[in-house]
């Protein structure tokens, strides 16, 4: 699967420009389901990333997992989900030194929860890298109760928590790692426009 | 002039209403008969003798009911006040320009008295007297930012200096034209107006932020924005816009004068002197049409203001619903005449 493209937006819409090797500098890396794609094209760029490297993956229903072991990272870890993994990323950015690098790779709601938590560990905004691959599923915050829906695919949506049916803005929260979601039909309640799949 | 504080309500049964020299004072925002966006800056150094723009935190007749205001919506919803750990010195340094600038300002409302860092703080409208340690959180009953904004009319954003951008890390915002503090705490200058339509290709986030990051101690500047509220409500949230937003579909011809109000927003700015960073009360007045009318210069240019408005700016203001209704009324206050330069009544 191919890098995404997105189509222009406003300026706090996320664009992910792709991963790019910064040499054998010590390494995270963070990938889910087609993001595997982006980290298999990184090693075949420059096969030094692997050397520091700590690379985590969450397979999704992929099965690229042996392929990205035969990388041989210096540590190499599979996750279910990204709660699974997410002490061990934090250790991981606990740990990290001066000038390690962080490559993430895969869908919106990945890049965005592990940017988040990178930025709050005083990771450099400069020192983080993504690309996009696979579904293009959003991570959703509704405004009025805060909840955060995961993987939603269609404007507008049902707040997994609430109940109210939202739709999908394009303005993006980087400490939150998601889009905001506001009710759609407040002005004239029981008045909803068709539901449509989110497009890139 | 002695205020009289109005006993009156910004919700449910709102009961705010202008005096008649409150509607005389109110800040109209357009100096022209037509409106687009611009950067609009200029020195707030005092104004004409009983506007809003004489005093550094201008205190009128509903003061105490929109601090009553503001508790009932920070009890419904703390997370409207919010200060990033690195912005507390920034929230002493606001408390100590509000507070000196009151009880210079309006001695018989507020005063303070100082003794070093042990400080005196009497608020007579509200009935409050504190003495403190200034830099000292642990003497105040909250955070000094939350503290001094339960006091202050308007919202108030903090925004810390760094990288050559303004990042909103802080903020009292309980009054707010339909953005979201809980949000949009943590962004820079261009990311908490990216949704703001037009106006960044136009090149004015730039051009305001390169004057911004150069705004100087001691010279604060301001400038009006606006927009348009069905009813005086101040809580105009996304977080309660499904609370409020049937409102919004109940002006008729019957009821668009009483009903629908111009909403106007008097930003100030404000270099702070120990933590660099900057002060943005944004403090909102409310005149409903009728009231506005009364003024003919004003009815004659909101009248052709909101007739020529371009429908995207209608549209991200929120009342293209509203709008035909709201020129059609206005109309009949329109004969054609000329209006003169300048925001005051002639």
């Amino acid at each position: 699967m191919p890098r995404t493209h997105f189509s222009p937006s406003i300026t706090t819409r996320p664009v992910y420009p792709g991963l790019t090797s910064q040499g054998a500098t010590p390494a995270i890396l963070l990938a889910d389901g087609a993001g595997a794609e982006a980290i298999l094209d990184l090693a075949a760029q420059d096969r030094s990333v692997m050397d520091r490297a700590h690379l985590m993956f969450i397979p999704a229903g992929t099965d690229f997992g042996p392929r990205l072991a035969a990388l041989n990272p210096r540590m190499y870890r599979e996750a279910p989900s990204f709660a699974a993994c997410l002490e061990r990323f934090r250790k991981a950015l606990a740990d990290a030194h001066m000038g390690t690098q962080l490559y993430l790779a895969g869908t919106e709601g990945l890049i965005g929860q592990a940017t988040a938590e990178a930025l709050a560990a005083g990771l450099p905004a400069d020192a983080i890298q993504s690309e996009h691959r696979g579904h293009i599923a959003r991570r959703m915050q509704c405004v009025h109760c805060k909840g955060m829906t995961e993987n939603v695919t269609t404007d507008p949506f049902v707040c997994s928590h609430c109940g109210l049916t939202l739709f999908v803005r394009d303005h993006f929260s980087r400490r939150l790692g998601a889009f905001q979601g506001v009710c759609v039909d407040a002005e004239t309640p029981g008045l909803i426009p068709p539901v449509q799949e989110i497009k890139p | 002039m002695t205020l009289q504080f109005h006993d009156e309500t910004f919700r449910d049964d709102y009961t705010f209403h202008n005096s008649p020299e409150g509607i005389r004072r109110f800040p109209f925002p357009f100096d022209q008969d037509s409106y687009m966006y611009s950067v609009n800056l200029e020195p707030h150094a005092g104004g004409r003798a009983g506007s809003p723009f004489e005093k550094r935190f201008d205190v009128d007749e509903h003061y105490v009911a929109e601090m009553r205001d503001r508790e009932i919506t920070l009890r419904d919803d703390p997370l409207r006040c919010q200060s990033l750990p690195h912005m507390e010195l920034a929230g002493w340094d606001f408390l100590e320009l509000v507070m000196v600038s009151k009880s210079e300002d309006y001695p018989d409302l507020f005063e303070l008295h100082r003794d070093g860092d042990r400080w005196h703080w009497i608020n007579r409208p509200l009935g409050i007297e504190q003495r403190f340690t200034f830099l000292d959180a642990t003497t105040l009953p909250c955070g000094p930012l939350e503290y001094i904004t339960r006091q202050t009319q308007g919202d108030h954003a903090l925004l810390d200096q760094r990288e050559g951008n303004l990042w909103m890390d802080a903020g009292m915002i309980t009054s707010q034209a339909d953005w979201s503090l809980d949000f949009d705490i943590g962004m820079n200058f261009f990311e908490w107006h990216a949704p703001v339509p037009k106006a960044n290709e136009m090149g004015v986030f730039q051009r305001a932020l390169k004057f911004l990051l150069n705004l100087q101690q001691g010279a604060p500047t301001r400038r009006l924005n606006w927009t348009m509220t069905v009813n005086p409500r101040l809580d105009t949230s996304p977080e309660n816009y499904h609370k409020w937003g049937p409102e919004k579909r109940t002006i008729t011809p019957a009821t668009v004068g009483s009903k629908q109000y111009l909403r106007v927003e008097l930003q100030t700015l404000w270099r702070l002197p120990r933590s660099n960073a900057i002060a943005f009360p944004i403090r909102c007045y409310l005149c409903s049409l009728e009231d506005i009318v009364t003024v003919p210069k004003w009815g004659r240019r909101l009248h052709r203001v909101l007739r020529d408005l371009p429908d995207e700016l209608a549209e991200y203001k929120g009342f293209a619903v509203n709008r035909p209704v709201i020129v059609d009324y206005l109309e009949q206050f329109d004969d054609g005449a000329e209006t003169s330069p300048g925001i005051f009544p002639d």
